[in-house]
């Protein structure tokens, strides 16, 4: 099938603004977004400018915002987005070339919540334990892959890019609810200033947007309450 | 609005986020709760045709119904307030404008519940 891609490209070297560019290529229903993306890039403009890498779902590298929403070129298929397909670069964030932005900011924000296992305790014999439950409270939000699609479609973010942010918190919280961590405190700071949690306004966005199905809101309103009640 | 540095501003720390946001979860189900009551009673069972100064006279002369309406107030103003303030944080990033905005806040806020608290605690029927 025929489809129209209408990708927002900008070059820093020449333009002042983005612009629009309209693409035509012939694709499978069933291919993804991403390979239309490539045919594009090898068979009609090699200038176009995006980040890949596994193609698979699973790297992160792809996110953007594809018919409005933020997904990955590489998961989401043709026949879901008809044939007038528009492309563009996540918000937020400080768009280098085409789809490709400056993600540093957002690893800072993520660097900022040590999302490490930290424990002085000295190091028992054998593994440190965990029962089955225990695993079970932080699963989801294992499943982030850092694609930084909940970040960059959260309107409070937008309005101030001093939160830091759904994916750290989800990053946070990776570590805040797991039974083998002593850091909590090293965390609580960040996350509970004025930049932390408290910027969550509960708009969904995020859960939405997450290509893993990570159930983000929740994951932040479990950090609220582990808050609340650490320091009450 | 371009980041300057890449290294994240030191975390304020300290309970007040969190102490308001949580003061909005308690006050916002209170404020709904307490705002029916006000409905039921000013509009339902009784017709907006009667309530007059007397009316207000006859519930002001029982304590409960001045401290029932003070409560709906401070309640309302520092909700609101907070709202506000909430809003102002987000999307006001120039400095100085900011420090205007929430004092200017701050300000009527104060003289709302002064007002308020005023009326409530000095009415007197007739005069």
């Amino acid at each position: 099938m025929k489809v129209e891609l209408f990708i927002r490209r900008f070059n820093p070297e020449t333009d002042t603004k983005s612009r629009m560019v309209r693409y035509e290529v012939e694709v499978e229903p069933t291919d993804r977004l991403l390979d239309a993306l490539n045919a594009i890039k090898w068979y009609q403009d090699g200038t176009l400018t995006f980040r890949k890498s596994c193609a698979h779902g699973i790297c992160g590298s792809d996110a953007m915002l594809i018919n409005g929403v933020n997904r990955l070129a590489c998961k989401v298929l043709i026949k879901d987005l008809g044939d007038r397909i528009t492309v563009e670069p996540l918000r937020g964030f400080r768009v280098i070339k085409d789809l490709v932005v400056d993600m540093e900011p957002f690893f800072a924000a993520y660097r900022s919540v040590k999302p490490y296992l930290i424990n002085d305790e000295p190091a028992p014999r054998t593994e440190r334990r965990q029962s089955p439950e225990e695993r079970e409270r932080f699963d989801d939000t294992t499943k982030c892959i850092l694609c930084a699609a909940c970040t960059t479609s959260c309107p409070s973010f937008w309005a101030n890019e001093d939160y830091i942010g759904p994916a750290a918190i989800v990053n946070a919280h990776r570590f805040l609810f797991d039974s083998r961590d002593r850091g909590a405190a090293e965390r609580v700071d960040i996350l509970n200033s004025k930049f932390g949690v408290w910027r969550c306004r509960t708009i969904f966005n995020c859960a939405d947007a997450c290509p893993r199905g990570i159930e983000v809101t929740r994951a932040i309103q479990d950090v609220k309450r582990f808050l609340l009640n650490a320091r009450i | 609005m371009a980041r300057s540095s890449y290294s994240r501003q030191r975390p304020m720390g300290g309970g007040f986020e969190l102490f308001a946001w949580y003061f909005m979860r308690i006050s916002g189900l209170l404020l709904v709760l307490m705002a029916l009551g006000h409905i039921v009673i000013m509009h339902i069972i009784n017709s907006v045709e009667v309530i007059n100064y007397a009316f207000v006279a006859r519930r002001w002369a029982v304590p409960f119904w001045r401290v029932y309406d003070w409560i709906l107030l401070a309640l309302g103003v520092l909700h609101g307030s907070n709202g506000i303030r909430v809003v102002i944080d987000d999307y006001v990033h120039h400095r100085g404008w900011r420090a205007f905005c929430t004092s200017a806040l701050y300000v009527l806020a104060f003289v709302l519940l002064v007002m308020g608290t005023e009326v409530l605690l000095t009415f007197t029927p007739g005069v």
